[in-house]
């Protein structure tokens, strides 16, 4: 199996580098200190697997698993044991190994990657929640990834290239597209009703004309969205 | 204070004395550049950009097996993002204890 390294640190790159010559199976033919050069690289050739560190700076180890169309199978490599949970919602992640890897938890790595089906070509998701498991969401902020529950979700606003997630609690900015954050959001809970806006749907106060209530927050509806607020409210 | 150590190392590198030279060498080279970018972000109150110089420093932590100092890394870190200095000189004696060790390897 062909594999690549990605880890802002020599030292662990070389950690990574010693295990898989340990092991008959894998072959290193490249190692990167950040993933842009990795993506690159990706473009021409195609590996096996990527052992990705997910905290770099910059573009993180999760910005580059995003960007990805047709991933290998990938292992994180990270000191942050509270990344685990999060990791597992992409499908490419085979395994999750936390720093120091010792050569025993390697091997059970490479038997892992083994034993695992390829991964299957991304389909078109559309804009439906297929993606949606659970009741969580993470938010990248800052190399950091912050669980939102769904239900504590007010609205979600577009700003620029960002994405502005108003909660009962606190607001987080997010860079990514409303398309992208609402391809990830469950339908039956969520709904787009503007260009910049979706909407909490059990979050709505009340609606007047053509703007949704939400706490103090004003929503403008535009026409094209409102035919499907309107069929999915329990009017009477 | 604990005192690090090459166990970690030395089960990597097994009989491969030609890789536990590289990366023994690996150590020496990333650790002084580490310590100096944590310092003069600490210095200059750059608590966020101090608190990513803690988390590759605690890698090393970890390599050396300082099991204890590594997790006053990890508090630190924490509270360095929230721009909370607290243990500052706590961390300053792990790193210089780490240095003192890697002059001696």
């Amino acid at each position: 199996m062909k594999c690549i390294i990605i880890d802002d640190e020599a030292s662990s790159r070389a950690i990574v580098k010693k295990l898989c010559s340990t092991l008959p199976d894998l072959e290193v033919v490249q190692e990167f200190e950040n993933a842009i050069e990795a993506i690159k690289f990706l473009n021409r050739q195609e590996v096996d697997v990527i052992f990705l560190d997910l905290h770099m700076p910059g573009f993180s180890g999760i910005d580059f698993l995003q960007t990805l169309k047709n991933p290998p199978k990938v292992v994180i490599t990270t000191s942050d044991p509270d990344f685990a949970i999060a990791s597992y919602e992409y499908e490419m992640i085979i395994d999750y190994l936390v720093k120091p890897i010792t050569p025993k938890r390697f091997e059970k790595c490479v038997q892992k990657i083994n034993s695992s089906s390829s991964i299957p070509p991304k389909q078109n998701k559309g804009t439906g929640s297929e993606n949606a498991l659970g009741e969580d969401l993470y938010i990248n902020i800052d190399r950091r990834l912050i669980k939102l529950k769904y239900k504590e979700i007010l609205l979600i606003e577009a700003k620029g290239d960002y994405i502005n997630v108003k909660t009962e609690t606190s607001e987080f900015l997010v860079h990514t597209t409303l398309k992208k954050i609402n391809s990830k959001l469950p339908a039956a809970l969520f709904l787009q009703i503007h260009r910049s806006y979706i909407i909490n749907f059990s979050k709505i106060i009340d609606i007047e004309d053509n703007s949704v209530l939400i706490e103090k927050n004003v929503i403008p509806i535009s026409r094209s969205n409102r035919p499907e607020l309107m069929r999915r409210l329990n009017l009477l | 204070m604990e005192i690090p150590n090459m166990n970690y190392i030395d089960e990597l590198s097994g009989d491969d004395l030609g890789f536990k030279a590289n990366f023994v060498k690996i150590l020496k080279d990333e650790f002084p550049i580490e310590k100096l970018e944590y310092i003069d972000n600490i210095d200059n109150n750059r608590t966020d950009a101090a608190s990513q110089n803690v988390h590759k420093l605690k890698h090393k932590m970890n390599i050396l097996g300082l099991e204890e100092s590594y997790k006053i890394a990890v508090i630190f870190e924490e509270e360095l993002r929230l721009g909370n200095e607290r243990l500052k000189d706590d961390f300053m004696k792990i790193i210089n204890t780490i240095e003192n060790y890697l002059k001696t390897i």
